[in-house]
């Protein structure tokens, strides 16, 4: 299981940590892009029910080859499958689950992330294209634990785990835990706390890219996913 | 005898007047009135608001109503989806006006003309850019917006089966904004894959009762 590399964790890594904290019973939104992989790692046995912002409750896997149903889409207009005891709602319904609390982890993508737990993950206000937010907002107040997924520095190795956000904000105060490909990271009253680091990883280097100050957890942990995930077969 | 069937795509998109609002349904390319929406091009309508989760997809359906200049305003939540092409040049031209809004936000003020209410104060988007401009209140220590009843002058619809009264069903995710809009607007137009005769559709799966429903055209199938 563990992996002694001291390479940042890859994409299916990630969504393979994030997948670990997603309990038995649990009802979860997962967001465009790296979220969306977590469905293939949660672990064999674990029923987690999977919701998708466009009516669908109970979302499975990919389809497989010659399986492909055109009337199945997931958020990213990808094509998807339902699960047994899964249901298809309307969009206000799909919705109300959202906005009103009745999900219990939203895994989103994000630009930055405050130390506060401000979210942006909507705009980089390029004028060369609209802006679109999609249920990025909706997600980010709506569901009881807001989680994301991202890499920890931009492509230049700026920190994008700030003491403020500097692009427009999805919402304010929402963010609960932070999985990047060096760390797992609390927002907590008391500032950012690292639960795990990859191997070889120091605070002090992972302070050197990350603008608001870290404290350490005192029972922390080496983040060391698999080296390549097994994903859940479809 | 009731009976909500019209025979063309051209009777079922009559009469909708420059400057109409259009909730156009649809996620993507699924479960989108794309027949009614190129019929509705041939009717000619213009000035028109557009009210839809995308901005419209290749050269056919929304994208053409917006490339032949027939769009003023689209109200959406994600216009950067599929092959938008038509509306990032109107929208670079500066031809049209784009609101955008959460996509949550605008189901549930469609939700709120539906059942006759005079709007909501909602918690997304407070404290963001999208919510910049609108009336706010500290509900339970937290801020909301306040979000008015959205109508449509017209919506067009995809769904599956009907019945002459214009019970419909749909089939799997393309369900996603049709009921909602069915039940947001004055003119409520649905094309479908087939008509039923009346008490073949088992009333538990009826998701959009007839009530809602004003016009419905046969398109046959297509996804």
């Amino acid at each position: 299981m563990t992996s002694q590399s001291h390479e940042p964790l890859n994409r299916e890594q990630m969504a393979w940590r994030a997948a670990q904290d997603l309990k038995e019973g649990d009802y979860v939104n997962l967001g465009i892009g790296i979220p969306t992989l977590a469905a293939s790692y949660v672990p064999p046995g674990r029923e987690v029910i999977f919701h998708s912002e466009n009516g669908i409750l109970g979302m499975g896997p990919k389809p497989e080859p010659g399986k492909e149903d055109p009337y199945m889409v997931d958020a990213g207009k990808n094509l998807t499958t339902l699960v047994a005891g899964g249901c298809f709602v309307h969009h206000a319904d799909a919705f109300l689950m959202i906005r009103g609390g009745h999900l219990d982890v939203s895994l989103l993508g994000a630009f930055e992330v405050s130390a506060s737990g401000d979210l942006a993950n909507w705009t980089t206000e390029d004028p060369a294209f609209p802006p679109g937010v999609g249920g990025a907002m909706d997600l980010a107040v709506g569901a009881r634990a807001i989680r994301v997924i991202m890499e920890h520095t931009s492509k230049k190795g700026e920190p994008r785990i700030l003491k403020a956000c500097t692009y427009p904000l999805t919402a304010a105060n929402c963010v609960k835990r932070i999985y990047t490909n060096l760390a797992v990271i609390d927002v907590t009253p008391k500032g950012l706390v690292v639960l795990e680091m990859i191997p070889g990883m120091t605070l002090e280097k992972l302070q050197a890219l990350t603008e608001p100050p870290l404290q350490l957890a005192p029972d922390w942990k080496v983040l060391a996913p698999p080296v390549a995930p097994k994903a859940r077969a479809a | 005898m009731i009976d909500k069937q019209v025979k063309t795509t051209a009777d079922a998109v009559a009469g909708v007047r420059d400057g109409s609002t259009v909730l156009v349904a649809g996620f993507g390319a699924v479960g989108v009135p794309d027949i009614l929406l190129d019929a509705l091009h041939e009717q000619g309508a213009r000035e028109l608001t557009i009210v839809a989760n995308n901005s419209g997809n290749g050269d056919y359906g929304l994208a053409r109503l917006i490339s032949s200049g027939r769009v003023a305003k689209v109200i959406c939540s994600f216009p950067r989806s599929g092959d938008y092409s038509a509306f990032l040049h109107a929208y670079r031209a500066k031809s049209l006006e784009l609101e955008l809004l959460p996509q949550g936000t605008i189901s549930e003020r469609m939700r709120c003309h539906a059942a006759g209410l005079g709007g909501f104060f909602s918690p997304v988007s407070a404290g963001t850019k999208l919510g910049e401009g609108k009336e706010t209140r500290e509900i339970d220590g937290r801020l909301h917006v306040f979000e008015k009843p959205l109508k449509g002058d017209v919506a067009l619809i995809k769904a599956n089966k009907a019945d002459r009264w214009g019970n419909l069903s749909y089939i799997k995710s393309a369900r996603n904004f049709n009921p909602v809009m069915a039940m947001a607007a004055d003119l409520t137009v649905v094309e479908v894959d087939q008509m039923v005769e009346l008490g073949e559709m088992n009333p538990e799966t009826i998701v959009t009762p007839s009530i809602f429903v004003d016009r419905v055209v046969v398109v046959g199938g297509k996804a």
